[in-house]
């Protein structure tokens, strides 16, 4: 068991350290190789030269390439130091770089929002599981019955939909139509009943498109378990079906369902983009997406390390708790 | 359907209104159909036997004949894991004990299972749960019908894996099944499934999935535990060997029925109906001489959906157009009693039979 | 039944004819590791000896049946000889080639000659294809075009393993599993291969199937003079194919006898052990189970295979050489070769190593007296005899092999001796 934990930390890291060179190479390399150039996109357009030049010194843009690789590790590992243009900025760990139109460090910007989408992220996971797997045992129990049929065409809907609509529906019925909530992002620090308000919707909306996907995996998983041999053993020692159901079935229904949810919980904290657009939620989404619309690079490299480094960790997480669920993982 | 029930009534014994359990298990012809979207399955259509305690009734057959469903119905477990509306129909009457279990209680037969009657699986590595010990697994089958406390039950639970001889018992406990070798796992199964000490054991298929060597300790094992159990016991399997070792009875299934029954040494000495002279001319024995050929029975297993009409074996009989009037293609065969305690579905003469298996199959074999 | 044993041994040597055919298959040391990996950095920390140094040969025309229970190595060595799977050491040669490690190109021509049958006929076969292009598609792969055209020979193969050829267009879940397996044979007998390798051809079949086709490749080993190899754990129908057959315990040959020979006089002790536990079809003797061998325990594992012998920590006669020294497979008798310091049915090997391990005494705990007696009895009668022999002039040894040629003097003795005792 340990040896299987050591393991997967130690992949993990190698991931991260991956990861972090890709983003390099995707955010700075690929530009130079095409001809951008960065320093340019730093100052704007109608800099003089100089002011150029001394961008391009503190952002290093000069050095060799393993230079700058090392400066952007030391950088997030330990912070660095922006030296050019006739003045020294310390960036402590872990460093991200400044904002390119707002010149403020990434880092606060990012731990301002983080919050946010992660409290949309968890809240839709806690309300997508009961509901999904509620759902998928419910239809799997009940196989062609119309309550069934019924849960497994609202899935579809579910999956298909876009959360845009189904949010803008949403916002249109219960905010603005029938006026229950008060649609505005209220931090938790202030007041409970408003952030909960606030995040009421966004919840149901995020949740009801994974709530589908759920039920559906649950349904197919808990079908074909229940015609499992050990499942048959089960009823074979008399044990009710409840327990039958509840206890030997659903624990191998579990195994599927979260690797699924380490995945999904991993790339929404990386920003729910839609559902923060769609609800003007100042998570990591609304973040990105307005760098991407500004061109600000260094927040578009931070959340991407961010969502990365979400991803891997959900994914930790994951391991770890199949290899508690399942004892056969702790061998292998 | 409807016709089928008015002939199948009519198997082996007499059925219906008699409610006179003389037997510790008895079932009257049993059916349990299961509708597909191909059609009715017939699975078992028309089952009678008895079995005493301490008596092992052997039931051969090949795939689809039926046998397994038997042992499903016989425990409830038919319809298990059948959820929706297709769900299977069963028919006929199943006395164990005195009780009958198909107009029963569900929950009381569901307290019958595992403890008056208990299963053994085919397979144990994907019979036992992948997520418990087996431990875990077996303190919970003790603990659904007796009231102790986890302690307790697992010391019951040691002393049932010493039993069935896992060395170690109270250290093995604790693994897991796929910590386990073949032969142990299937040991443990044997161990959960007698913890209760149930009164009637069914093995389905005990052996097949384990080595010749390992076989022979289980075949030994199930032999000494029923001596000291002193339970009932019916395996199902297609391996003749395998029943000879173990059953006083043997019933040959083809098609959803019994096409003959009767204590071993007849059905192996003088079997009366061709699809037994069939299977016992299509295994290879180690016991004989090398035989030149085996002889084969021709064709496939029927389809449980469309069984031919007639004797079900007709198309792959040999004998077929021997009787007059084309009957096998017309009438079904009942069980008509050929010896003592002996019973074959044919429509040849006896006399006919005698002679064929006398003269034709037995020198061959 | 004894005398019929002993009448029927010469008549069935005579018709066996061991050194017909020349040898189409040589395999050398033959070798498979395959590597575990472990720990943070997945080193290999050790490897599972699948097959662990194999000799033998199949002469043309013959039929080399492999037994041994699951984990023996018995398919693994199916793929290598057909080179489905690299060899990790050791030799393979066919028609004289070395086959050992010739790649996907070189081993195309290969291909043609050699072919095989699997077990399960319900994965095997690709169920998107017609039965028409499963059959036909080695001509393809060959390049081969056959003489009136790939339809006309695949129809032509369909009627040889007896399905209809009108059938062509058919997909393989309109066939029942017997048919598939036919399905299977077909298409391997479609390039006219020279060896065919059938790994459990019929255990997945019902037994009325199964007959079926252990006679279809009777037939069609007359007709076309086909060589097999029959790999399956079941010993009566191996028994059935077999001229010769190979016992694998744990990676390793442990007997390689004639099927008569190895049937009625087993050597190794497993052999005996192996035939002895299984369940005879015959309710009379239900009650007669002393000659029944139990083993104890399961396999050991091929990761760490047990020193010496392989069989040493299971097997009722072990003493200490059997835990250092691993004994070489050797022909004791002519047609029989034996990996064993203690055989059975014949002269001790190792005489002088007497003591039991404890392993062997809690072993022999689960072997009847009457077994042990007996086989006592033998070795000391073949002893003796093997003695006699020794002191005789060159001409007896002269003659013992034209005994040889048709019947073997000693099975004959021994069987003699045997009878004896269950008199």
């Amino acid at each position: 068991m340990l040896a299987y934990l050591i393991r997967r930390l130690f992949a993990a890291a190698v991931m991260l350290v991956v990861i972090i060179m890709v983003v390099f190479g995707i955010f700075f390399l690929v530009p130079k190789w095409a001809g951008v150039d960065i320093a340019l996109s730093f100052v704007g357009k109608q800099a003089d030269p100089a002011a150029i030049e001394g961008v391009r010194q503190k952002l290093g843009l000069g050095d060799p390439i393993y230079a700058q690789v090392w400066e952007f590790f030391k950088g997030i590992f330990a912070g660095r130091t922006y030296t050019g243009g006739g003045d020294t900025i310390h960036c402590s760990a872990p460093c991200f770089g400044y904002s390119f139109r707002s010149e403020q460090a990434v880092w606060p910007v990012l731990t301002d929002r983080f919050p946010v989408t992660l409290g949309l992220a968890l809240g839709a996971a806690v309300l997508w599981l009961v509901l999904g797997v509620a759902a998928g045992v419910l239809s799997a129990l009940k196989r062609g019955s119309l309550w069934d049929r019924g849960a497994m065409v609202v899935a579809l809907a579910g999956v298909s939909l876009p959360i845009y609509f189904t949010g803008m529906l949403s916002l249109a019925i219960f905010a603005y139509g029938l006026n229950w909530i008060d649609a505005q992002y209220v931090p938790l620090e202030d007041s409970f009943g408003g952030w909960f308000g606030g995040m009421i919707l966004p919840w149901i909306t995020l949740a009801f498109l994974y709530a589908a996907m759920y039920a559906r995996i649950t349904r197919a998983t808990m079908m074909e378990i229940l015609g499992e041999d050990y499942i048959r053993t089960a009823r074979a020692k008399g044990l009710k079906e409840q327990t039958v159901i509840g206890k030997h079935a659903m624990r191998s229904t579990m195994t599927p369902i979260l690797t699924m949810l380490g995945m999904d919980l991993g790339a929404l904290i990386g920003g729910a983009i839609l559902t923060e657009s769609t609800f003007n939620l100042p998570g990591l989404g609304r973040a990105v997406l307005d760098a991407i619309r500004n061109q600000d690079l260094p927040i578009i490299v931070g959340v991407t390390l961010i969502t990365s480094l979400a991803v891997l960790f959900a994914n930790l997480v994951v391991d770890i708790l199949y290899a508690v669920i399942d004892p056969r993982v702790r061998l292998s | 359907m409807t016709e089928l029930s008015k002939t199948g009534a009519a198997v082996g014994e007499p059925t219906g209104a008699s409610p006179a359990p003389t037997s510790f298990l008895e079932v009257r012809d049993l059916k349990v159909h299961f509708p597909t979207d191909d059609g009715l399955v017939k699975s078992v259509d028309g089952l009678s036997f008895q079995l005493e305690k301490g008596k092992t009734l052997g039931i051969v057959g090949e795939s689809g004949s039926g046998k397994s469903v038997t042992s499903l119905g016989i425990m409830g477990l038919h319809t298990a894991g059948q959820y929706g509306k297709r769900k299977a129909q069963i028919s006929g009457e199943i006395w164990l004990d005195g009780t009958e279990l198909l107009s029963a209680d569900p929950d009381h037969v569901r307290k019958l299972r595992g403890r008056e009657m208990a299963m053994i699986f085919q397979d144990p590595l994907s019979a036992l749960h992948p997520y418990y010990t087996i431990g875990q697994q077996i303190v919970e089958a003790y603990r659904i019908h007796h009231d102790v406390d986890k302690k307790t039950a697992r010391r019951r639970a040691v002393e049932m894996l010493d039993r069935v001889g896992i060395p170690q018992p109270d250290k093995r406990v604790d693994n897991y099944p796929h910590e386990f070798s073949g032969g142990m796992r299937q040991r443990a199964m044997i161990a959960m499934s007698l913890v209760n000490n149930p009164e009637l054991l069914i093995a389905d298929e005990p052996t097949t999935a384990l080595d010749v060597t390992v076989q022979a300790q289980i075949l030994d094992l199930i032999r000494d535990l029923q001596k000291e159990f002193g339970s009932a016991v019916i395996v199902i399997t297609h391996d003749l060997g395998v029943v000879a070792e173990l059953a006083d009875d043997i019933l040959v299934m083809y098609g959803g029925r019994c096409v003959e029954r009767g204590p071993a040494e007849k059905v192996f000495y003088e079997p009366r109906h061709p699809y037994t002279w069939g299977l016992l001319g299509s295994m290879p024995r180690l016991d004989r001489e090398q035989q030149e050929r085996l002889i084969p029975v021709k064709g496939s297993p029927p389809s449980l959906i469309n069984v031919p009409s007639g004797c079900a074996f007709n198309p792959r009989c040999p004998y077929a157009d021997l009787p007059k009037d084309d009957v096998t293609r017309t009438v079904r065969p009942e069980l008509a009693e050929v010896g003592s305690r002996h019973w074959a579905a044919c429509h040849l003469s006896k006399e006919q039979r005698e002679r064929i298996w006398t003269e034709e199959i037995a020198p061959k074999l | 039944m004894s005398d019929e044993k002993a009448v029927t041994i010469p008549a069935q040597s005579e018709g066996e004819d061991r050194t017909g055919g020349e040898v189409l298959l040589k395999v050398t040391g033959l070798q498979k590791h395959f590597p575990i990996k472990k720990g943070l950095l997945q080193r290999q920390v050790g490897a599972v000896h699948a097959v662990d140094g194999l000799d033998f040969e199949v002469r043309s025309g013959e039929t080399l049946g492999v037994v041994g229970e699951s984990g023996c190595g018995k398919s693994t060595m199916g793929r290598l000889i057909t080179r489905l799977l690299e060899p990790t050491g050791g030799k393979v040669e066919f028609q004289g080639k070395d086959i050992t490690h010739l790649g996907v190109a070189g081993m195309r021509p290969l291909r043609r000659d050699v072919q095989m049958i699997f077990q399960d006929p319900y994965s095997s076969l690709n169920p998107r294809h017609t039965i028409g292009t499963i059959i036909g598609a080695p001509f393809k792969l060959q390049g081969v075009e056959p003489e009136g055209g790939i339809k006309k020979e695949v129809q032509r193969l369909l009627s040889v393993v007896g399905l209809n050829p009108e059938h062509y267009n058919r997909y393989p879940h309109e066939f029942s599993g017997g048919q598939r397996q036919r399905i299977g044979i077909a298409r391997a007998l479609a390039l006219n291969p020279k060896l065919v390798v059938a790994d459990e051809p019929v255990s997945a079949l019902d037994v009325s199937i199964q007959a079926q086709v252990v006679n279809l490749l009777d037939d069609l080993q007359e007709e076309l003079g086909l060589t097999y190899v029959i790999i399956a754990h079941d010993l009566s129908v191996v028994r059935h194919v077999s001229d010769r057959i190979a016992v694998m315990y744990l990676g390793k040959i442990v007997e390689l006898a004639d099927r008569d020979l190895l049937y009625k006089s087993p050597m190794h002790p497993y052999t005996k052990a192996l035939m002895s536990a299984v369940p005879i079809p015959d309710p009379r003797r239900k009650n007669a189970k002393s000659e029944r061998i139990l083993l104890k325990g399961d396999v050991p594992s091929p990761i760490s295979p047990p020193s010496g012998c392989r069989f040493h920590t299971r097997c009722w006669k072990a003493t200490e050489i059997c835990k250092t020294t691993e004994p070489k497979l050797i022909e004791l008798r002519p047609g029989q070769q034996v990996a064993c310091h203690h055989p059975e049915n014949f002269a001790d090997q190792a005489p002088q190593d007497t003591v039991l391990l404890t392993a062997a005494k809690e072993a022999a705990e689960l072997v009847a007296d009457e077994v042990l007696a007996e086989s006592a009895e033998t070795s000391a009668a073949v002893a003796a005899e093997v003695e006699a022999a020794a002191e005789a002039a060159e001409e007896v040894e002269a003659a013992a092999e034209t005994e040889a040629a048709k019947g073997t003097k000693a099975p004959k003795e021994t069987q003699v001796t045997k009878e004896a005792d269950e008199k």
